[in-house]
Order: C-alpha cells, then sequence, then structure tokens
C-alpha cells in the first residue's frame, strides 16, 4: 500500500453542517407541484316536472360549438380570438334604461337596448356538439371565464385597488391568515354579485 | 501484534465516518419531502390543454381524479384507440363514474364531504361526448364542482 508519510488530516467534523445546510436550502426551494385548471360549477339536476325560468332572448347569449371548432355567436360565425371582447360587449353592456330597477350603475358598456338588460341578468349559453375537440372546449371556456374575469378585475381595481384575481387567489390559499381571509370574502363575495358567472351549458346536441 | 502496532506510524488517518448518518439523513428527508404518492399509473394518453385563467388545486384530499384520454400502446391491442375513462387503475365506462364517485366519496372524512372537487384530467384530443356524458353522471351524483385540469398557458395553442 502506498503511503504517504505526513499528509494533514482532512476534518470531517463540519461534514454535518454541511449536510444540513443543504437539507434546509432542499426543504425551503422544492414545491410540490400542484394542480391547476379551470373551476365550474354543474347544473344540479331539476326536477323533470318543474318548468324552466322565462328568460329574456336578449339576456341571453348563445354559443355554439360545432363539430370542426367554428364558433357560431348569437347566430354569426365569429373567429375564437374575437369571442372574449365580444362576451364582455354583452355582459357589460347594461341596456336597461336609468331609473329601472334593472339599471347598472356601473356598466361601461354601449347601452344596447338590444342586449343584455344588466350583468346579474346576462346568461351565457354554451353548447357543443359530441365531435367538438376537447381543447377547442377548452379555449372557447378559458375565453368565457377570462371575460368575466377581466370585468371583475376591473371593478376590483375601481373599488379597492387590487385585481380581483389576486384577490381570490389570496383567499383561497390555505396560508392566509384568517383575519385577511374574513375581509376578502367580503370583497370577493361583492365584486361576484356585480357579475355573476351565469355560464349555462346546455346538454350536448348529438347531431 | 506489534507488528501491525508499529505500521500506525505515518498512515493517512482514517476519514471520520460520524458524518456518514447526517449524509444518509439529508437523503432520506429530500426524498421524502419530494415524493408525490402515486396511487394509480396512467394508461391512457394524458397531454392537458393550455388554459391562462387557471385556478389552483388546493387540498389534494378533497379531489377525486377522473383520467380520460386514448389509451397507450400496450393497452391499444385490448381496448382501442377510441378514448377511454380510466378510474383509478382501471378503464371504464361512463356509467361507472357516477358509482366511483360514490366509493370514492365515503372513503373520505365525513366533514369534506360536501366540498370535494372532481378533476377531470382529459387529454386534449378527447372529444365532448364522453365528457358530456361524464358530465351527467357527475350530475347525477350531485359532485357538482368540477374542476378542467389544464396546463398554465396561452389557450390559443390549443388550437393548432
Amino acid at each position: 500500500m502506498a503511503r504517504r508519510a505526513g499528509a494533514p488530516e482532512v476534518s470531517a467534523g463540519s461534514m454535518a453542517d454541511i449536510a444540513f445546510l443543504l437539507l434546509i436550502f432542499f426543504l425551503v426551494t422544492t414545491t410540490i407541484e400542484t394542480d391547476a385548471g379551470l373551476d365550474r360549477m354543474l347544473p344540479p339536476m331539476e326536477p323533470p316536472t318543474e318548468a324552466p325560468p322565462i328568460i329574456k332572448q336578449k339576456n341571453i347569449f348563445t354559443v355554439n360549438i360545432n363539430r370542426n371548432g367554428q364558433l357560431l355567436v348569437e347566430d354569426e360565425i365569429l373567429s375564437i380570438d374575437k369571442l372574449r371582447e365580444k362576451a364582455m360587449a354583452f355582459l357589460d353592456n347594461g341596456g336597461a334604461p336609468s331609473g329601472s330597477p334593472d339599471y347598472c350603475s356601473y356598466c361601461k358598456g354601449k347601452r344596447n337596448a338590444e342586449s343584455s338588460d344588466n350583468p346579474t341578468k346576462a346568461i351565457i349559453s354554451l353548447k357543443n356538439d359530441r365531435e367538438t375537440k376537447y381543447s377547442t372546449y377548452i379555449t372557447v371556456q378559458n375565453e368565457l371565464v377570462g371575460a368575466y374575469n377581466d370585468l371583475r378585475n376591473r371593478e376590483a381595481k375601481r373599488l379597492f385597488g387590487k385585481d380581483y384575481v389576486d384577490m381570490e387567489a389570496e383567499y383561497l390559499n390555505p396560508e392566509t391568515e384568517d383575519s385577511v381571509k374574513e375581509e376578502l370574502k367580503e370583497k370577493v363575495t361583492r365584486i361576484q354579485g356585480l357579475f355573476p358567472q351565469k355560464l349555462s351549458e346546455a346538454e350536448t346536441s348529438s347531431e | 501484534m506489534s507488528k501491525f502496532a508499529k505500521k500506525k506510524d505515518g498512515e493517512v488517518p482514517a476519514v471520520s465516518t460520524a458524518s456518514l448518518p447526517d449524509i444518509v439523513f439529508m437523503l432520506l428527508f429530500f426524498f421524502m419531502t419530494v415524493t408525490v404518492m402515486k396511487d394509480s399509473s396512467l394508461k391512457v394518453e394524458n397531454v392537458l390543454p393550455n388554459a391562462s385563467e387557471v385556478k389552483k388545486l388546493e387540498k389534494k384530499d378533497r379531489v377525486i381524479y377522473i383520467y380520460v384520454g386514448k389509451p397507450t400502446r400496450e393497452y391499444e391491442k385490448t381496448f382501442g384507440t377510441e378514448p377511454k375513462i380510466q378510474l383509478n387503475d382501471k378503464f371504464a365506462s361512463p356509467s361507472e363514474v357516477g358509482d366511483y364517485i360514490l366509493m370514492e366519496r365515503a372513503k373520505k372524512p365525513q366533514e369534506i364531504q360536501n366540498v370535494l372537487t372532481t378533476a377531470l384530467k382529459v387529454d386534449k384530443n378527447a372529444s365532448m361526448g364522453l365528457i358530456s356524458d361524464i358530465k351527467q353522471e357527475l350530475r347525477k351524483v350531485n359532485a357538482l364542482k368540477v374542476n378542467y385540469t389544464t396546463y398554465e398557458g396561452d389557450a390559443f395553442n390549443n388550437l393548432q
């Protein structure tokens, strides 16, 4: 065995410290991946005897997706990248005349009497074909949710100086303190009340 | 004995192994924290679509997963190439979804049974027919909160 006489001893005493340092570093920096996605509520099964509520045609915004992924919005063909704009115009229209109980004081739309009365009345109806591709459907859903989020952001900025999306994310974050949550809940519910998400999905047509 | 004892002079001292347990523990802790328990292996292709308006799915214990997609290559022969539903470890038909949800719900503690979310992990090439069937089944068992799990990204990338 080859030996080098007088080689200095390497101190291993600090090894544990290094190991712990590494351990703490990884502990702090590693995040376990969480899934993300579009949250939606399905409509409850209604008893078959109940008559559907009567809704004025002008308060419904119809979106049809055909099997090739083309959109028919309010009986017109529309390209998918214009959908958000159009949905926002519809929701924010506020067509009810001032003085009527449905009058929308915070709407900044065109106030077209032919379109929705009030964001709380406006309903988006989404219908798709059985052959529609899932990715197209998600894109449309994303744009419609985006339209609501954009409008909610606008109102949240005006009222609280903060984005709605950020407020909601903070509210849903389990690490947020309870006192902060309580305060946020009020604000979030208020914004949701201004632009309630009324996205109805008709049963899929098989043709 | 004296022969061996003599050798000691001038020998390189042994590296201390006292810190070896620390290193091992470090590795152990590291893997403990980063490992995600996987309870079912994917038998379907699962490339999720992109979306930008996403919400995080917090609290994993409150989520029930449903996978949809084309069977992967090894299952192609037995199950064909049409998109299929995977529940836990096996393929299922849409009519089995309701029972599965009820079963999973019964496994959860009482206090969270009403706040469960169903995460639909659907391949982007699946067709809506199957999804509609699943949604009908979910409505029947009153599992109304769904989450279409997506990747974060530009939704228009889906259209290409």
